[in-house]
């Protein structure tokens, strides 16, 4: 039977080789946050016939608005994105139109987003504080569902731990996309964490309740061989169910999905994907870190490297 | 096929049939017995295009808003929405101090949202000799733009009025040596006036109260009273103009216009006469109440969506999934034979009914909801292929199919239980965060999560092992890989 537990410190040490180049680089630069987060306004348009209106014509024209800090880009697919500081309505109302007056009448707007300043950040704290909230009731839920058997509570901890690695992974993903592509973090972000979230916790709750039944049925068998035999009979369900839940659908939205869906799509491929990892590599493993509080052997290690 | 598995499979054919037709596209929806209902697929601003507004009381961080004041603008954003004539708008408060509005397909954003911000207009204007018919639209000489900074032409109602004939009368509290006005009756026709700039005499400005009261036939009518300045205006007008007519008007468009049968001095009067119902009454008793919104309010969020970059990224969107789904359902059925076939109808079930349900409550299908749906998708296959894993093993250690696909069903049911146990709780947390904080995405994804795992553990509890039950009783092969792929 394979072992996977026993090359557990690979694994721990590949998720560290995945989540900390970005977790770095988002220590250096930051998120690139979008308006949904920071406030301001992003404005997306076309023009049916005809070229764009060169950058340089946009700014000028927000700047007679009073608005200095405008920033136009151009997309791959024909569009031209204005971001700036937050409009009031009427400056709002008289910029989109003398934008139509100016360069063309064949001026279409795709999109047009004002957050406030303080909303963004009020939504952004709520949300976080939403997804909080969930996580510690899923907790106390699987404590309670694990409760006949022994250390209940660390299931619950370790699938948090699990669903962590998730966040990370994407927070880091993230991060290097932002760096070298150009990627924002809005709003889609939040839901592809959701999702994460509720698919990791899903993934994990499998593997553990599999590792519940045995310890019924192998009272004998030392734990370690009992948490890695559940993770082994798991396998092929976690592998078809990711297969065939995620990858299919999640690359179909990805490589043919409306644009608004596309980079969401690609986010939750390598989400789900984390999770799915998570939940037989770093979750179960951690159950056999704690068990054997493993932590001690860290210290002594290194205290004597440094002897 | 026993008894049991008989009630079920009828079960799951009314249920499929009933969803079937629920999702048909032209379904006429039911409509008997005082049940009044349509079906239909409602689509988010994201999908086809529209605004989205996020509206905040804009008073000082920390005062407490009023939370009826709150009540009442929604009730007037609400009835002003409703005038651009859009349908399926939606308004509704979010938290103590939030008034989410979503308009679906709206050609001009701004000028919804500048209609949402306007003052309800009331003014009384002096038609002198001539007599204008109730839902006249006319102009007047009164201030384009206010010091609220309101547009009042962007706001023709193209509803009718519901009064098509009412008067001005002195309160009967307050003066008795008036007669009372005749009705005038009128035709509820909108035409227009544009040569002429009516006289405005007053405007709700100068309005103290306006309540709902009965007239003395008994109909609802509208009790206004004037605030000092209002009051002497309206005293000497009507001293100096019988036998004029009065039109009262809002946002442009006449209500009525009674004939002056007497000075009115009181300082108070009684919109009485046509066709008022409790509600229109009270809707217009609010509207003079509030000229201007109860609470100010001021844009702090707003989201436009071209209609074409929703209906785009829907049909792909759709077009994808389809490829997805069909991908994951030849995978299914390649690996698992028999069962992955069964899995193929299952999911289809569920997904038509999700459907049904989406359309039946309704539920309002955004981006963030597909999303939702997404994962519940995920879960109504992980569900199906948790028990086949199992059924698999007990297969392979030997066990009858019948017998293996019952264990293995017992088996596989604690870790459906728990893991869609843990996602729907997620979901209540997250739509209460939602629905208190005007965060409409959160809100979308929780209610179709919700939903979808709902349906899928019905699915996979029922239909797929009565599906299989069914097969397994009629149908017994030796060959077990080729048919159940072990």
């Amino acid at each position: 039977m394979l072992n996977i537990l026993g090359k557990r410190y690979w694994f721990f040490g590949l998720s560290a080789l995945v989540i900390l180049p970005g977790l770095i680089i988002l220590l250096i630069y930051g998120l690139p946050l979008s308006i949904d987060f920071t406030g301001g306004s992003l404005l997306e348009i076309k023009v049916k016939s005809g070229e764009l209106p060169k950058p340089a014509e946009v700014i000028k024209l927000y700047d007679e608005f009073g608005i200095t800090d405008a920033q136009v880009q151009t997309t791959g697919e024909g569009t031209l994105i204005i971001r700036s500081t937050f409009l009031d309505d009427a400056t709002r109302a008289k910029a989109v139109t003398a934008m139509a007056s100016r360069f063309s009448q064949e001026v279409e707007i795709l999109r047009f987003d004002s957050v406030g300043p303080t909303i963004g950040q009020e939504v952004t704290s709520r949300a976080a504080m939403a997804i909080a909230v969930a996580v510690f009731i899923v907790v106390l839920y699987v404590w309670f569902a694990f409760r006949g058997i022994p250390n209940a509570f660390r299931y619950g901890v370790c699938g948090i731990a699990s669903l962590l690695h998730s966040v990370a992974v994407i927070f880091s993903f993230t991060a290097i996309g932002g760096h070298f592509w150009g990627w924002e973090v809005d709003a889609m972000l939040f839901m592809a964490l959701l999702t994460v979230v509720g698919f990791s916790m899903q993934d994990t709750i499998v593997v553990f309740d599999r590792i519940r039944e045995n310890s019924a049925i192998y009272r004998r068998l030392p734990y370690e061989t009992l948490v890695n035999h559940s993770i082994v009979q798991t396998l092929q369900r976690s592998i078809n169910t990711q297969l065939m839940t995620s990858e299919f659908m999640l690359l179909a939205m990805a490589m043919f999905g409306g644009l608004t869906l596309r980079d969401f799509s690609v986010l939750l491929l390598v989400g789900l994907f984390s999770g799915t990892y998570a939940s037989i590599f770093i979750a179960a493993p951690i159950l056999i870190v704690w068990e054997k509080h493993e932590w001690r052997r860290w210290f002594k290690r290194s205290s004597q490297a440094a002897a | 096929m026993n008894k049991n598995n008989t009630r079920w499979f009828v079960v799951i054919l009314v249920i499929v049939v009933v969803a079937v037709w629920i999702d048909l596209p032209n379904n006429p929806g039911i409509h008997v017995m005082g049940i009044n209902r349509d079906f239909k697929t409602h689509l988010g601003l994201d999908l086809v295009g529209g605004t989205q507004a996020l509206l905040e009381a804009d008073l000082p961080e920390g005062t407490a808003v009023d939370a009826s004041a709150m009540q009442t603008a929604k009730v007037i954003i609400e009835s002003r929405v409703n005038s651009l004539g859009v349908s399926e708008a939606v308004v509704q408060l979010a938290g103590e101090r939030r008034i989410l509005v979503e308009i679906p397909g709206i050609e001009d954003p701004e000028q919804a949202i500048a209609t949402i911000k306007g003052t309800a207009l009331l003014e009384f204007a002096d038609l002198g000799e001539d007599y204008l018919p109730a839902g006249t639209v006319i102009k007047t000489d009164y201030a384009i733009s206010s010091e609220s900074g309101t547009t009042p032409e962007a706001t023709p109602p193209n509803v009718t009025p519901t009064t098509d004939s009412s008067v001005v009368t002195p309160n009967a509290t307050s003066q008795s040596q008036t007669g009372t006005s005749e009705n005038v009756s009128a035709t509820p026709e909108v035409t227009t006036e544009t040569d002429k700039a009516w006289h405005t005499v007053m405007t709700g400005a100068d309005l103290k109260n306006a309540q709902v009261t009965m007239d003395e036939l008994g109909k609802y009518a509208i009790e206004i009273v004037f605030n000092e300045k209002g009051g002497k205006v309206f005293a000497d007008y009507t001293t100096s103009n019988v036998g004029k007519y009065l039109a009262i008007v809002l946002d442009k468009v006449i209500l009525s216009a009674p004939v002056i049968k007497g000075p009115i001095t009181g300082g108070q009067g009684i919109i009485s006469g046509g066709n008022f119902t409790s509600d229109s009454a009270n809707n217009l008793a609010i509207q003079l109440r509030y000229g201007a919104l109860p609470v100010p309010l001021r844009v702090i969020e707003s989201r436009t969506i071209g209609p074409t970059l929703g209906q785009d990224s829907l049909q792909k969107s759709m077009i994808a999934g389809a490829i997805g789904l069909l991908i994951a359902i030849l995978f299914l059925t390649i690996y698992y034979r028999i069962p992955g076939i069964v899995a193929a109808i299952v999911i289809m079930i569920y997904a038509s009914a999700t459907f049904a349900l989406f359309r039946s409550i309704p539920v309002t299908l955004t981006l963030s909801g597909i999303a939702g749906l997404i994962l519940s998708t995920g879960s109504a296959l992980d569900a199906n292929i948790l028990i086949f894993e199992r059924f698999k093993e007990e297969l392979r250690a030997g066990k009858n199919p019948r017998i293996a696909l019952d264990l293995g069903w017992h088996r596989a049911w604690p870790s459906i239980r728990d893991s869609n146990a843990a996602a729907l709780i997620t979901c209540a947390i997250l739509f209460w965060f939602g629905s208190t904080f005007g965060a409409t995405i959160v809100k979308g994804f929780a209610v179709t999560l919700f939903l979808g795992v709902a349906v899928s553990l019905f699915t996979a509890i029922f239909i797929t092992r009565t599906f299989l039950d069914i097969i397994l009783s009629n149908f017994k092969p030796s060959n077990l890989s080729r048919w159940f792929g072990i």
